[in-house]
């Protein structure tokens, strides 16, 4: 087993993919710690914990969700929705939970606009100009959830959580695969579980910036 | 939208169940058949529910090219036609690829050259295209004969690279390299690799899986980018930035992009040894001197140990099946115990025996030979000699007959 562990950045001027670093993706019914095989339930309870932990847990959804390309998807996006309500709920004064789309890949110039959008080629200006530090991808293929993740773990200290309807995401710190709505739903089940038993990091929170 | 387990147990208009792959290869029974390679290409193709096949002429894989027309003629692919050159081929099998159809092709020597520029397109925009590719020379002056120079060319392409033994070795690994290559988070296309002629134009027997039964069709939607869109990389990147700008997120995203590739490959690795039961075949691993080959290199290889056996040297045998994923702790494990390591190739550079080197520890143990190409054979006593050679045994020379 790989000694490597996909932890909070900034990392790397170019970060090594997880994969290359020995780094392997979860079976069905597991998901992944910090590059670390673990059971999904012990997952749910890290991702919540993140979340009630950040000052700025976000959650980017992207064109898989985004659309109602199918009945499936529409079913996800309000499994999405009801995340981020949860979430709302969920936090205390000083928290400021966010939902920035990934509406598109295409590459956004002469320059994104990072109050609405997140770009898989320049993740990072969303989370630095939001002060995100944890953030959650659902419903972004495969590869452009990649590159954003690594992009991400290279030049912010932001924790990633990958809800990915494939295999997962070595790439980002804590990852779920073959995504549900039951799975989405699960994880908003165990915010409000955890809700009121964990310490917002506020007072030394960095906010995802990098010095 | 399809959904793969919905379609198992129906037919295809062929009368062809659509069966799951698994029980297929390795539950199903199996008819011995005589087969030339080029023959059993065409059986694979009729149980691999392809959509798209896209042919060009270059021997040694123009018949098997052929052939696939013939299934085409009987309904088995859903396309085919031919190219204007092997570089078109392959951009013709992209747009296939990018617009969500299972795709096949074949070239060899001279023409995987003249396509060269598709390969890490392919790879760099996920396209799980599986290419057949039946070894020859490429270099001046002409030769169509066997040798195994290209795939050192296909090995940084981010293709998947895989080298068929035998006959047998083709038609399983063309249905389960669609397995592989089309995991989500594999994605990439397969270079599957043989010995021209020695494979395509030689009659073997080969246990074929019912003509009944077919692999499932490939899904698109789970795809790890999206079907062609010209608003969606790689479309939008190649028209529009990133390739035109230049500043630090530019290069920081294609470095990133080729990371994610790698990492494909890497993910590979899991679901090859999966498909293929380990990347590498083994035999007599305690010995003190191993033989590492890939291709029809290892049957020569096994001929070899054979011969030894007989004089009393003990002789073990790595038999490499993928070059990409490159199984390095595999083959490290298996040659712990080697004193000495031979790598016979039928190519003049010793692409394998370089990555041999590179891979195992106190790499002087590696001899790289006996090397032949140009479409020379390797005879088995060429590999003894080497061996006998190397441990101060005495060997006759296989040179001549002397005068």
């Amino acid at each position: 087993m790989s000694d490597y562990r996909v932890l909070p950045g900034p990392e790397h001027f170019l970060p090594p993919a997880a994969a290359s670093m020995g780094i392997c993706l979860p079976n069905p019914g597991e998901a992944h710690i910090n590059g670390v095989i673990a059971p999904e339930e012990k997952a749910y309870e890290e991702a919540a914990r993140q979340f009630l932990m950040a000052k700025v847990p976000t959650i980017f959804p992207g064109p898989l969700v985004l659309w109602a390309w199918n009945e499936k998807a529409a079913k996800k996006a309000t499994a999405v929705r009801h995340l981020f309500n949860t979430l709302v709920e969920c936090v205390q004064p000083g928290q400021k939970p966010m939902l920035i789309p990934m509406p598109d890949y295409r590459p956004k110039y002469p320059k994104i606009n990072p109050e609405v959008e997140i770009n898989p080629n320049h993740p990072n200006l969303t989370i630095w100009h939001n002060r995100i530090d944890c953030c959650m991808f659902i419903g972004v293929h495969c590869h452009q959830a990649n590159l954003s993740l690594k992009i991400i773990r290279g030049g912010t200290s932001c924790y990633t959580i990958a809800m990915c309807a494939q295999a997962g995401h070595e790439d980002a710190m804590l990852s779920f695969r073959d995504a549900s709505v039951e799975k989405i739903m699960k994880l908003a089940d165990t915010v409000k579980r955890l809700k009121g038993t964990v310490q917002p990091r506020l007072a030394s929170a960095k906010n995802g910036v990098s010095s | 939208m399809a959904d793969i387990h919905s379609v198992i147990g129906t037919k295809n208009k062929k009368g062809q169940t659509y069966t799951d792959t698994w029980k297929m290869m390795n539950e199903a029974p199996r008819t011995p058949s005589f087969y030339t390679g080029s023959e059993v290409i065409k059986e694979a193709l009729r149980r691999a529910s392809c959509d798209v096949m896209i042919a060009y002429p270059i021997t040694p894989q123009s018949e098997a090219a052929a052939l696939i027309g013939e299934l085409f003629a009987e309904g088995y692919i859903g396309d085919y036609f031919r190219g204007e050159s092997e570089f078109a081929v392959m951009s013709q099998c992209a747009g296939a690829a990018f617009g969500g159809a299972r795709v096949f092709t074949t070239t060899a020597g001279p023409g995987t050259m003249r396509a060269m520029e598709n390969f890490p397109m392919w790879s760099g925009a996920r396209l799980p295209i599986q290419m057949i590719v039946t070894c020859r020379g490429i270099n001046s002056p002409l030769s169509i004969q066997p040798d195994t120079l290209e795939i050192a060319y296909l090995l940084n392409t981010g293709m998947l690279v895989w080298h068929a033994e035998t006959a047998q070795d083709f038609f399983d690994w063309i249905l389960k390299g669609y397995m592989v290559s089309e995991e989500p988070d594999v994605h990439l296309p397969l270079a599957l690799c043989c010995d021209g002629f020695f494979v395509t134009h030689t009659k073997d027997v080969v246990n074929l899986t019912p003509a009944d039964m077919c692999l499932p069709p490939y899904d698109p939607y789970r795809s790890p980018v999206p079907c062609m869109d010209m608003e969606c990389p790689p479309v939008r990147m190649m028209r529009d930035p990133f390739v035109m700008k230049s500043n630090y997120i530019s290069y920081a995203t294609h470095a990133s992009w080729q990371q994610e590739i790698w990492a494909a490959v890497e993910r590979s690795r899991k679901h090859s040894i999966h498909w293929l039961n380990g990347l590498i075949d083994t035999e007599n691993t305690d010995a003190e001197i191993m033989i590492v080959a890939s291709g029809t290199a290892v049957s020569q290889g096994r001929e070899a140990i054979r011969l030894l056996e007989d004089e009393g040297v003990r002789c073990g045998l790595v038999k490499v099946k993928t070059l990409r994923p490159w199984p390095e702790e595999e083959i490290r494990e298996a040659t712990k115990n080697a004193k000495h390591i031979f790598v016979p190739e039928f190519n003049v550079t010793g692409w394998l025996a370089k990555e041999i080197k590179a891979t195992v520890p106190n790499h002087e143990r590696v001899h790289a030979g006996p090397h032949v190409c140009g479409g020379m054979t390797m005879p088995p006593e060429i590999i003894v000699s080497e061996i006998k050679t190397a441990l101060g045994m005495k060997t006759f020379s296989l040179a001549g007959r002397g005068s």
